[in-house]
């Protein structure tokens, strides 16, 4: 109860200040809107920006799919052959160390779908907490243990299935946490960069447009929802942590 | 086919490790079938080398070693560590499942003969129970009816008791003697303890430092399963006075 009782009570607080101090202040819309202002125009504007909403949304998660997806099969082949290991781990370095700002342009010009280049470039910044935590987590088993499959003559893939997973899994979903908020921050950046164009746009593409527009109050109401994605992701994960390791991770354990 | 028939031993084995360090020197020892052999020895000496070796995790520079994973296939040999080792996120039931599933064994099989053998160990209770939910010493007796449930012709334990408060560590001991009397199994247990050796053992193998090698074999010829009263007697107290000295000049 408190757990939930106090972040509210901090966020009303806060949004009641604000609220108060613009209109104390009498600070105009296009500088700082009020809460109350930012409601009413994600209300009014609801339905264009639930579509640039929805478009977001689905470049965040499929980037996350795909990052899962890759960071975990290439983590599982570095774990199988450490030759690949040493060989490739240099150019994901590089992927994970180059801001995507600056490739997005790049990568751009190269891919001609747009939403093709936005799911990339969330992809290269999302992809590389999975694949190093899941590396980490492939190889935290205990000796003990792995001395204990080999003495029972474990076959590679009752290794993998009994012993690597389970082991693994806390690693790879703290790196799916971190992830999630990465995707986003990936979708949107991009879309930034690759500027208000197109048939589909996301709500980067909105807080643009309201900008050259200084429609302040749009912008923060785009704002607004992006924020609720990220909680949202983050809260997802959390209860997806909480779901898949149960009762026997000290992490999850209260 | 009996433990009888499978020979236990080290022949003049020597352990050099990569980094140049020589664990065992020339190491020799035989386990006769079915006996309760402890090894003692200071710090550092080899002693869990030695049984790394008799688990086959471990291959020989020199010499050879005779277990009977080589002669009797798999499962033969079971391993107990200093802690539990057991898989924190399966329950105590999944984790005796553990070697008999590694062969194959499905749960509706091999359920019979886990719940017999926690019921042995004093956990029929606690099958459904999280690692992380017991005390110590259930953990314990868990790790131990993992080592069971195959039904090993060798157990080799690796100072098994050291973690645990002195009352649990008796009555563990006491148990474990008890097991070893039902089925007749050899066991190799690794201690620091001189007074769990000559508690628990028919013969205690005596280890000097670095390089490792059997210096003193002491039997004890007191019978088994023994009762606790056996460690007022003035036999058990000149066992343990023999036991110290020959430690300390191992040392
Ligand atoms: N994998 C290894 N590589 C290099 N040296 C090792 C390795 N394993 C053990 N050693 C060394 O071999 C020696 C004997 O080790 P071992 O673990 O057998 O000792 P021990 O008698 O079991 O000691 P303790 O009573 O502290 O458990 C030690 O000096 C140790 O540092
Ligand atoms: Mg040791």
């Amino acid at each position: 109860m408190k757990r939930v009782l106090l972040p509210t009570l901090t966020m009303l607080l806060l949004l009641a200040c604000w609220e108060l101090g613009v209109r104390w202040a009498q600070i105009p819309a296009y500088t700082l809107p009020a809460p109350s202002v930012v409601a009413q125009t994600l209300w009014l504007q609801l339905p264009s920006l639930t579509l640039s909403w929805w478009f977001t949304l689905k470049v965040t998660l499929s980037a996350l799919a795909l990052a899962c997806a890759g960071g975990v099969a290439i983590a599982a082949a570095f774990a199988l052959l450490p030759a690949l290991e040493v060989a490739l781990l240099p150019v994901a370095v590089i992927l994970q160390v180059t801001p995507v700002v600056a490739i997005a342009p790049l990568i751009l010009i190269y891919i001609d779908s747009t939403t093709a280049a936005l799911l990339l470039c969330a992809w290269i910044v999302a992809f590389f907490p999975i694949l190093s935590n899941t590396l980490l987590g492939l190889r935290a088993a205990d000796p003990n243990l792995r001395d204990l499959f080999r003495l029972y003559r474990a076959t590679p893939w009752q290794r993998l299935r009994w012993l690597l997973t389970p082991t693994a899994l806390p690693y790879f979903l703290g790196g799916l946490q971190i992830s999630a908020g990465l995707s986003l921050i990936g979708a949107v950046t991009a879309e930034m960069v690759a500027g208000a164009a197109g048939r589909e746009t996301g709500l980067a593409s909105r807080i643009l447009e309201a900008s050259f527009r200084t429609e302040t109050p749009k912008m923060f109401a785009a704002l607004t929802l992006l924020v609720l994605t990220g909680v949202l992701l983050f809260v997802g994960c959390n209860a997806l942590s909480r779901g898949l390791l149960g009762r026997w991770h000290p992490s999850s354990r209260t | 086919m009996d433990a009888a028939s499978y020979p236990i031993a080290l022949e003049q084995v020597t352990r050099r490790f990569d980094s140049g360090l020589v664990a065992l020197q020339a190491a020799s020892l035989t386990i006769a079938p079915g006996e309760f052999v402890s090894i003692l020895g200071p710090s550092g000496c080899g002693k869990s080398t030695v049984l790394r070796l008799l688990a086959g995790l471990d291959q020989p520079s020199a010499g050879r070693v005779m277990t009977p994973a080589q002669s009797a296939g798999d499962a033969a040999t079971a391993f107990v560590f200093q802690d539990a080792t057991l898989m924190p996120w399966a329950s105590v039931f999944d984790n005796v499942w553990l070697p008999l599933r590694l062969r194959g064994i499905g749960r509706k099989t091999a359920a019979p003969a886990i719940e017999a053998m926690l019921a042995t160990v004093g956990l029929a209770d606690f099958s459904q129970a999280l690692p992380a939910e017991l005390s110590g010493g259930m953990r314990m007796r868990t790790s131990i009816a993992r080592a069971l449930v195959t039904r090993p012709q060798l157990l080799l334990l690796d100072e098994p008791f050291a973690a645990l408060d002195e009352i649990t560590r008796t009555r563990l001991g006491a148990d474990l003697l008890h097991w070893w009397g039902q089925r007749r199994l050899s066991v190799v247990f690794v201690t620091h303890s001189v007074y769990e050796a000559a508690f628990l053992s028919q013969r205690v193998l005596v280890m000097s430092a670095r390089p490792g090698r059997i210096v003193q074999q002491i039997s004890i010829d007191e019978p088994l399963p023994r009762d606790p009263a056996f460690r007022l007697t003035p036999a058990y107290q000149a066992i343990c006075r023999e036991l110290s000295l020959a430690l300390e000049q191992a040392s």
